[in-house]
């Protein structure tokens, strides 16, 4: 904790490896229709906000087979809240000349997730979201997904420009090859501060208060079944009203 | 005080359990009013359907863009009624949907954002649990308007029998809220159990069923139980990846969340830690999750469920 804001660097190296289903993604896009159809995406773009230390995670897209990076990096945006992030992320966006934005879902703390919406609305682009399966089709210049969330499974179609996030089911993230990890070494992730994007809100319209850890759960009671337990787990069951 | 706003939520038409809390979230803080989008000719049958939760006063708006344009043309809605009524707090469910909505109407409006709320206090100021669930956060919303979204299950849901006014306001989904088209929409596949993130009590199966969720099933429906799984089995075909309950699935937090087989990788505590009761079932007398279960048994899975089964159902008999 450092001055009201939450620190989540220890716990994302860990476990954030949902953005590797949005590089996969992208490569996929750009592999089908690249080249060799007119207008069909070619470039893949991985771009980012966050401290210094992220250019790990950007490198390791690179490594897949990204193009090109560029991570939105400024001490202005410690502990940038989600409506900060998507206007950072969103001005980017609007500077370059992108067909389709492609996002994960979460990040660990799955805070996040709105993210991909909002960047949406405040680009005005078509929200593609919660994609477990993308296609594209470069004539029509249009994206269609399968929307999966709890409320069920939708089609969902647009016409470029198009903002899609997509959950962690929809593929395989490729590991980056020898050569891949060579040929990233290679390319020059462009950090870029603030001052370059022009006008963007910076401060959070959120807060954080205080943070603490949970305390630990009061231990329980653990039997080794002798051939009552299932009449014991019956009973704690009844004390606790669930029957 | 501030005027409060709720999206109702439904679940085929009728009003869900997470409208009543959320509504209870809300009227802690002031008047809670409930806005109701509804395809066109049900908006009476949706609203008529909110009958409990201190509701004040529902607003109705129907729309068939609502369903046609999803996300983008709900927030878009809500936006304008909130230009229009001036609410001081805004409560959405925290669904993959809700959250999209809010997020939106946060940037449409200018406002702070707060997501996955477990508690609000009267002024304002969320409980958030992060880190999977190991981490309890204190924040609040700056700007004039908060948008808050609050967990499912987290806030003990009042009841009260309602019988709010009704008033119908006509509202146009503007043009660029309607750049993405559904063209087919199918609802979750339901079995007989109900829906794993509202269940009262969650009962999983992982690897040590070995691909046998029959034990698992029969127990779960002597109790009215949803289930679920870990990732182990869903990721070898055992049981469909909707049900899974870890940090790439879905995060439950029932009464009583019953582990059956499942070790306790971090990934899987994430989804459910923060259930009021954990019961753990596991040969492995060191298998990490018994570290947070309030009832462990060491044993075997299919030995012990199926005779808590039968003592159950010989308790109904
Ligand atoms: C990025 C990432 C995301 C992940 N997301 C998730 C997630 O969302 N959800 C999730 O669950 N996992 C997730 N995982 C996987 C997680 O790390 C574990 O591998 C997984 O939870 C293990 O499942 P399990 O406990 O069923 O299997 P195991 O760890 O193999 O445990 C099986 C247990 O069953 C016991 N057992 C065997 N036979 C019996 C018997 N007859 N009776 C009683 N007990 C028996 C064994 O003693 C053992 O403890 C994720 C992993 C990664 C890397």
């Amino acid at each position: 904790m450092v001055d009201g804001l939450l620190d989540r660097a220890n716990v994302d190296a860990v476990l954030n490896d949902l953005d590797e289903y949005a590089v996969e993604e992208a490569l996929r896009i750009v592999e089908a229709h690249g080249g060799n159809e007119e207008g069909g995406p070619n470039t893949v773009t991985v771009i980012s906000m966050g401290p210094e230390r992220a250019t790990e995670a950007v490198r390791k897209a690179l490594s897949m087979g990204a193009n090109a990076a560029v991570l939105v990096s400024d001490p202005a945006l410690a502990g940038a809240d989600a409506v900060v992030t998507a206007s950072v992320l969103s001005q980017l966006i609007s500077q370059g000349s992108y067909d389709i934005v492609i996002c994960g879902t979460e990040s660990t703390d799955a805070r996040m997730s709105v993210v991909p919406a909002m960047i949406s609305e405040k680009l005005e682009w078509a929200q593609l979201t919660f994609a477990s399966k993308v296609e594209v089709d470069v004539a029509a210049q249009k994206a269609s997904i399968t929307r999966t969330t709890e409320a069920g499974v939708d089609e969902m179609s647009a016409q470029w420009p198009v903002v899609i996030s997509v959950v962690e089911k929809i593929n395989e993230p490729r590991y980056p090859s020898f050569k891949g990890i060579m040929a990233a070494k290679k390319k020059t992730i462009d950090v870029v501060g603030l001052a370059t994007l022009g006008t963007v809100p910076t401060s959070s319209w959120s807060t954080v208060i205080d943070s603490a850890p949970r305390p630990a759960r009061a231990a329980g009671v653990v039997i080794t079944d002798d051939g009552s337990a299932s009449q014991k787990f019956v009973d704690f069951l009844v004390e606790k009203k669930l029957i | 005080m501030s005027n409060v706003v709720i999206l109702a939520d439904f679940v085929g038409g009728v009003a869900s359990k997470s409208t009543v809390e959320i509504a209870t979230a809300g009227a802690g803080i002031g008047e809670v009013t409930a806005l109701v989008l509804a395809p066109v000719g049900q908006g009476a049958q949706y609203a008529n359907s909110i009958t409990q939760g201190p509701i004040a006063k529902i607003i109705v708006v129907e729309s068939n863009d609502f369903a046609l344009h999803g996300v983008a043309a709900v927030a878009d809605v809500v936006s304008q009624v909130i230009n229009e009524i001036k609410p001081g707090v805004v409560l959405f469910v925290s669904h993959a949907f809700g959250k999209e909505v809010a997020g939106r109407v946060a940037m449409k409006t200018g406002s702070g954002i707060i997501t996955d709320a477990v508690d609000i206090s009267p002024d304002g100021t969320t409980t958030q649990l992060v880190f999977g669930g190991s981490t309890t956060v204190h924040s609040k919303v700056t700007s004039e308007l908060s948008i808050i979204t609050v967990r499912p299950n987290t806030i003990a849901a009042n009841f009260v029998e309602v019988n709010p006014t009704q008033e119908v306001k006509s509202f146009e989904v503007s043009p660029s809220a309607k750049k993405a088209t559904t063209t087919s929409s199918l609802p979750p596949v339901k079995g007989g159990r109900p829906e794993l993130t509202e269940a009262n009590i969650v009962v999983s199966g992982g690897r040590g069923t070995n691909g046998d969720f029959s034990v698992v099933e029969a127990f779960a429906d002597s109790l009215g139980a949803a289930v679920g799984a870990s990732r182990a089995a869903t990721d070898a075909g055992w049981y469909p990846h909707s049900h899974q309950v870890g940090q790439t699935g879905k995060t439950v937090s029932p009464a009583l969340y019953v582990a059956c087989g499942i070790s306790g990788a971090i990934q899987h505590r994430a989804g459910m830690q923060t259930s009021k009761l954990i019961a753990v079932i596991n040969k492995d007398p060191e298998a990490p999750l018994f570290e947070l279960a309030d009832f462990g048994v060491v044993g075997d899975l299919f030995t012990v469920l199926a005779g808590a089964t039968e003592g159950i159902q010989a308790r109904k008999a």
